[in-house]
C-alpha cells in the first residue's frame, strides 16, 4: 500500500525552540541566544537538527492514525529513524511537511511501516527527509 | 577529524519527569512515557524514554564532532534496540569510521545500565 497526505504548515517560535532545547539539554549558546545566533550566521534563532521532531509531528500523525493504514497504536514500536537534513530551521520560519506510507512489509514478528517525510521552509529550501520506520507486533 | 576519532563523551542522567517535559516540547503524550501504569500494563517495568529523546542525546553527541554546529550534522540514522528508563544513567559510545569527500561518518551507540538502546551511523560534514 502507498499513500500520502496533504502538507502541513508549522510556524517556528522562539520559545518553541527554547523549550524543546531545554527538554534535551542542548547546551550551545546559539540554541537560546538570538544575538548569538546571528552572530554564527543564522538569520534568528536557530533550532537543533533534532527539531525537526516537533515540526514534522503534525504532518506524520494522521498517516499513523489513518484508519485505512489501520496501525494499532498500542501494539506499534518505533524502531528506527532516519533524518537527513539540508537547510536549518530558525525562528519565524514556516515548514511545510508531506507524509507518505513508502513501504509496508510482512514479517515474522509483525509488519513494518515505512512513512517518509518532506519538509522545506518558505523560502523553498529543503529542511529535512525523514524516515520513520514502525513495527506493529503481530499486525 | 579523522578516522578513529573518539565521539566526545556525553553523560546525561534524564530524571523522573524528564519524559513530561519531553512530551510538552515534542507533543507526543503516548501514556507509555509519561504514565507508569500504562507502561506496566504494556510489560514494562516503569514509564520509557522516548525514543527521539534518546536520539537527540546521540545527536547532541555526533554534532559535536562537528563543534556543535547544526549546518554540519547532515544525517542520523538509528535503530531502536532496547527501551530506556528515566533515572538511568545515559552515555554516549561512537568514533569516527572514515573520512571521504570532506564528510565523516560515524558510528555511535547510546548506552545504558550496559545495554544498547540505540544504536546510529551519522555524516558529518568536516567544515
Amino acid at each position: 500500500m502507498e499513500k500520502s497526505w496533504p502538507a502541513v504548515d508549522y510556524e517556528v517560535g522562539r520559545e518553541k525552540i527554547r523549550e524543546f532545547v531545554e527538554a534535551t539539554a542542548e547546551r550551545h549558546v546559539i540554541y537560546h541566544d538570538r544575538k548569538a545566533s546571528r552572530g554564527a550566521g543564522f538569520r534568528d534563532l536557530v533550532a537543533p537538527p533534532m527539531f525537526a521532531v516537533v515540526y514534522t509531528h503534525r504532518s506524520l500523525w494522521p498517516a499513523i492514525e489513518d484508519p485505512e493504514v489501520g496501525i494499532d497504536l498500542s501494539k506499534m514500536l518505533h524502531v528506527g529513524q532516519d533524518f537527513r537534513w539540508s537547510e536549518p530551521v530558525c525562528a519565524g520560519d514556516v515548514i511545510t511537511t508531506e507524509t507518505s506510507l513508502a513501504d509496508v512489509q510482512k514479517g515474522k514478528k509483525g509488519s513494518t511501516y515505512t512513512f517518509e517525510s518532506h519538509a522545506r521552509n518558505d523560502r523553498g529550501d529543503e529542511t529535512v527527509h525523514a524516515t520513520w520506520t514502525m513495527m506493529v507486533m503481530g499486525g | 577529524m579523522k578516522s578513529g576519532d573518539p565521539v566526545p563523551e556525553l553523560r546525561v542522567l534524564p530524571g523522573r519527569f524528564l519524559p513530561h517535559r519531553y512530551a510538552g516540547a515534542s507533543g507526543d503524550f503516548n501514556p507509555i512515557h509519561v504514565d507508569p501504569e500504562s507502561a506496566k500494563a504494556l510489560g514494562q517495568p516503569s514509564n520509557i524514554l522516548h525514543g527521539l529523546y534518546m536520539m537527540s542525546v546521540l545527536a547532541r553527541a555526533v554534532g559535536d564532532v562537528g563543534d556543535g554546529d547544526p549546518r554540519r550534522l547532515k544525517r542520523l540514522a538509528v535503530q531502536f534496540k532496547a527501551p530506556g528508563f528515566p533515572e538511568q544513567e545515559l552515555s554516549v559510545e561512537g568514533q569516527v569510521r572514515e573520512v571521504k569527500a570532506k564528510v565523516a561518518q560515524v558510528e555511535a551507540k547510546l548506552v545504558q545500565a550496559g545495554g544498547d538502546v540505540v544504536t546510529g551511523e551519522a555524516e558529518v560534514s568536516a567544515e
